[in-house]
């Protein structure tokens, strides 16, 4: 095979991914209004991907938070603008890195999980048992799940904000001096609620589209337990690169 | 009961089925044998609308199962039961919660009454002992037995066992067989075996259809395949017996 036969081959291939990512997301998100309602499922999944979440967040949000306060108020200090380091600071936090790095901590913990559950599910025929027991296995797996990533990343997001925020106040007041109130005063008077809003809403696509992503991975994946590795494989690498790049995207959009 | 008509099925340009014609008649156990690869499992995965033909027909009450949408064969699937060669139980769930599953999803019943249906359903397969063990703690025979518990609980008027004996020692495979004649006679059941054992065949079986190169080449009573002198019947038949 010549490189532009290898070329158009994967060219379509990302073309039928794309149509079917796409497909599933809508199947997945509409079966879920019908009967019956997996109202149990739903919760046992929030609780999957948001509360078991929670710890890492924290602690990914707080380091994260504490880090950029330390390296802006260094590059800050060069032109003396050190007063406004906790407005950057939650700036930088509320609009891009909350979200952003809530979703590749949710992909990392649970997308991956999702993947290889589904997968190890499809080649050990357990989806097609549910369709011989004529329950649609996309609205009893993916529906659910689907869902509860798209309720939970925006409350997983607020806390990543508030406890980013937190990790740099800290650093702000305590590490490099400057006084709180000032910090206070600057993070109120740069941050709108448009800032705040534009991440919430950044995480609900990125809640949809990580579940969407991982639940397709591991539903088609084929191949033995290989097979299933590779999937959760591409899965986690398909959903953080396209989160980085939908982040870009939506940023010009909102901005 | 199920009326196959001329069914063709290709993988990726290889012939599989290449116009299989059968008529799986009711309240018989129709066994479908042949050698491995030539698209027994293929074929029983059409008649639940696992697999979609490239062409063909498939007619059961009245419909052809071939044309209908997803939801429509939905109905169809609570009357037609698939055991899988593995099982394929839910291993997050204990033995009777994976014979309840089918009983919360589509009757209407109290949690006491689910779990009494589920035991008795277990106890059907003599399995009540192993209801609260994973899959996982199963032995093969168990896991069959297990799935065929869940098979039963939707009350299917048809079973399609895709090779229920494979993997199991000769006396669990008759205990296995024994076990589907006594839940045929008992719940008026069409059964349809994907099998390679010759003898299991003659002794268990009603009808026996043998595929070949994507075809039924012969089919019949056990008695009339034992007489017909077909070269690769012949050869398979005696194969087995040596």
């Amino acid at each position: 095979m010549n490189f532009f036969a290898l070329l158009g081959k994967a060219f379509l291939k990302v073309i039928c991914d794309c149509g079917g990512i796409f497909i599933f997301f809508l199947q997945s998100f509409f079966y879920f209004f019908t009967r019956p309602f997996r109202i149990g499922l739903l919760i046992k999944y929030m609780e999957f991907i948001g509360v078991n979440s929670f710890l890492v967040v924290f602690l990914t949000s707080l380091f994260s938070g504490m880090v950029t306060a330390y390296q802006v108020n260094i590059a800050l200090a060069k032109v003396g603008s050190q007063s406004v380091l906790g407005g950057v600071v939650a700036l930088t936090l509320t609009r891009e890195l909350g979200p952003v790095l809530t979703a590749v901590v949710v992909i990392a913990r649970a997308g991956s999980a999702i993947s290889a559950e589904l997968g190890s599910m499809r080649i050990t025929e357990q989806i097609d048992a549910l369709k011989i027991m004529a329950v649609n296995p996309i609205q009893y797996l993916v529906s659910p799940r689907l869902w509860a990533g798209i309720l939970v990343l925006p409350l997983l997001t607020a806390i990543a904000d508030l406890v980013g925020i937190a990790g740099g106040y800290i650093v702000g007041a305590f590490l490099v001096h400057i006084d709180p109130g000032i910090l206070t005063a600057r993070m109120i008077d740069m941050v709108d609620l448009k800032d705040i809003m534009s991440g919430i809403y950044k995480s609900i696509f990125f809640g949809a589209f990580l579940v969407t992503v991982c639940g397709y991975k591991g539903y088609y994946a084929s191949g033995g337990a290989e097979g299933v590795g590779r999937a959760t494989t591409e899965a986690v690498v398909i959903s953080t690169v396209g989160i980085l790049i939908s982040d870009y995207i939506l940023t010009t959009i909102f901005f | 009961m199920i009326n196959i008509k001329d069914l063709k099925k290709s993988f990726d340009g290889f012939e599989v089925l290449r116009g299989v014609n059968l008529i799986i008649p009711a309240n018989q156990i129709t066994f479908i044998m042949g050698q491995s690869g030539t698209g027994k499992s293929v074929l029983i995965k059409h008649i639940v609308g696992l697999l979609k033909p490239d062409s063909g027909e498939i007619w059961f009450d009245n419909q052809d199962i071939t044309k209908l949408s997803e939801k429509e064969l939905q109905k169809i699937r609570k009357k037609i039961g698939f055991l899988f060669q593995e099982g394929a139980l839910f291993d997050s769930m204990t033995v009777k919660e994976n014979v309840m599953f089918p009983l919360k999803e589509h009757f209407k019943m109290s949690k006491k009454e689910i779990e009494e249906k589920a035991e008795e359903l277990l106890s059907v397969v003599n399995l009540l002992e192993a209801k609260d063990k994973y899959p996982s703690e199963l032995s093969g025979g168990m896991r069959k037995r297990a799935a065929l518990a869940r098979t039963l609980a939707l009350q299917p008027q048809i079973v399609l066992f895709d090779e229920p004996t494979t993997g199991l020692d000769p006396i669990l495979q008759v205990s296995i067989m024994k076990l589907i004649k006594d839940l045929k006679e008992r719940y008026s059941l069409t059964c349809v075996v994907i099998s390679h054992d010759v003898p299991l065949a003659f002794k268990f079986a009603d009808r026996i259809a043998f595929l070949h190169q994507g075809r039924i080449l012969v089919e019949g009573t056990p008695e009339e395949i034992k007489t017909i002198g077909e070269p690769f019947i012949r050869n398979f038949i005696e194969s087995a017996l040596i």
